[in-house]
């Protein structure tokens, strides 16, 4: 009986054993990255808003204090989606017959609140806590970015979880004063390890990673 | 040998069960979110008349109203000290700097790009009002200016108008109401000397 398979055979049938294992990881490994990347955790896409926000104008041209929207950030977990009434203090008289801003007019007079698109969104299993961070001299643009220079709001952080510990584990690499906190254009001194960690003793910054720290 | 590729190939599907965002939408309440369950589509609830949150008892006396007796508070009726002060500038530099300036001469970015500009708080009128005056101005607003009672809590009202007060205080100051130890600070001593002062 002739021989159907020359000898080459045997190692091309090991390799394609080798070959499905690797394609199985691969796949694998893709899928990982798939929804870990930035398209899956929608980074740096700006949401469209009933009125198109932009903080840009209101924090890099103004220079209106992050604080003075988003009230309770230093006392809340939430850091505040300003009530219509706060819009209102300047846009009644200021554009106050801009097209662009009629969803806002119409909030404020039929109390109906404005629907806005959430821009950083933790999944529900998550207790983030605004005010422990911005208390112990974590920087609204550490995690949010230069807020200042977007004419619409994204989302700048992966806000995976490797993310936050890599911050939880080396809060000395990222801990700026208190007093630079809500400031926009801070840049971390050429020292910030050896700063960041005289910051870290002081304001009694815990390296907290246990699950329960956020899962709870 | 079928059989069990069939069962295999079943179990993975079993995975993709899993593939759902359940806890990642949780059916429960988060700040200012939506709800289905009420008319008006908010989570968040109208506060019930009457409702009084922690440390803010309003019982209508002179501290919360900056008024007693039909006249407005002649003093601050807190300590003030540096650490008020400080607390003013900071709140004052959030709350009123956009439209009052820094300096509280009025000009202010927004009020630049078009508000009615504010008034001067370096007038003769504004420099002889009490600080109860200056407080309900900012808790329950003034002219073309909004109250800005829900976004100052009661302290920091107080902290704001005993930093306007200094405001007022120091573009009027002489050289006598400079503390003897610190006037080497404004002749070039130990920081830069102001602006405009003799070298």
């Amino acid at each position: 009986m002739p021989q159907y398979f020359s000898r080459s055979a045997n190692s091309f049938a090991r390799f394609t054993i080798l070959g499905a294992v690797c394609v199985l990881v691969a796949v694998c490994w893709l899928g990982y990255l798939i929804v870990r990347s930035p398209y899956e955790m929608m980074q740096n896409v700006p949401r469209e808003q009933p009125v198109p926000f932009s903080h840009e104008h209101h924090v890099g041209g103004l220079g209106i204090d992050c604080r003075y929207c988003h009230t309770t950030v230093e006392k809340s977990s939430f850091a505040n989606i300003p009530a219509t009434k706060i819009c209102m203090n300047c846009h009644s008289q200021m554009w106050a017959t801009s097209p662009m801003l009629e969803p806002v007019r119409e909030s404020y007079r039929t109390g109906k609140s404005i629907e806005w698109t959430r821009v950083n969104d933790l999944p529900e299993f998550v207790y983030f806590d605004h005010s422990i961070h911005v208390n112990h001299g974590v920087g609204c643009a550490t995690c949010h970015g230069r807020v200042d220079k977007m004419p619409l709001t994204w989302q700048a952080a992966p806000l995976t979880m490797e993310w936050c510990l890599n911050c939880h584990r080396h809060p000395e690499r990222y801990v700026r004063p208190r007093d630079q906190v809500f400031s926009m254009d801070y840049t971390p001194p050429p020292n910030q390890i050896a700063l960041g960690k005289r910051l870290v003793s002081e304001y009694h910054i815990q390296s907290l990673t246990s699950c329960s720290t956020c899962h709870r | 040998m079928r059989i069990f590729s069939a069962v295999a190939m079943f179990s993975l599907l079993l995975f993709l069960a899993g593939c759902r965002q359940d806890m990642h939408d949780q059916p429960k309440y988060k700040p200012l979110g939506e709800s289905r369950f009420f008319a008006d589509g908010r989570d968040a609830r109208p506060i019930p008349p009457g409702t009084i949150a922690r440390d803010e008892l309003n019982d209508n006396d002179s501290f919360h109203t900056g008024a007693a007796n039909g006249e407005f508070l002649d003093a601050i009726p807190l300590k003030v000290d540096l650490n008020l002060l400080h607390r003013g500038q900071e709140r004052f530099n959030i709350f009123c700097s956009p439209c009052h300036g820094r300096t509280g001469d009025g000009n202010g970015m927004v009020a630049q790009r078009g508000v009615k500009i504010p008034a001067d708080f370096h007038t003769d009128r504004l420099r002889s009002v009490p600080p109860g005056y200056i407080y309900q101005v900012i808790k329950n607003g003034y002219g073309a200016m909004g109250d800005y009672g829900d976004q100052i809590p009661v302290n920091d009202r107080w902290a704001i108008v005993a930093y306007v007060k200094a405001l007022q205080l120091s573009r009027d100051a002489t050289l006598n109401d400079v503390p003897t130890a610190r006037r080497a600070q404004l002749s070039g001593g130990n920081q830069p000397p102001l602006l405009g002062a003799p070298r």
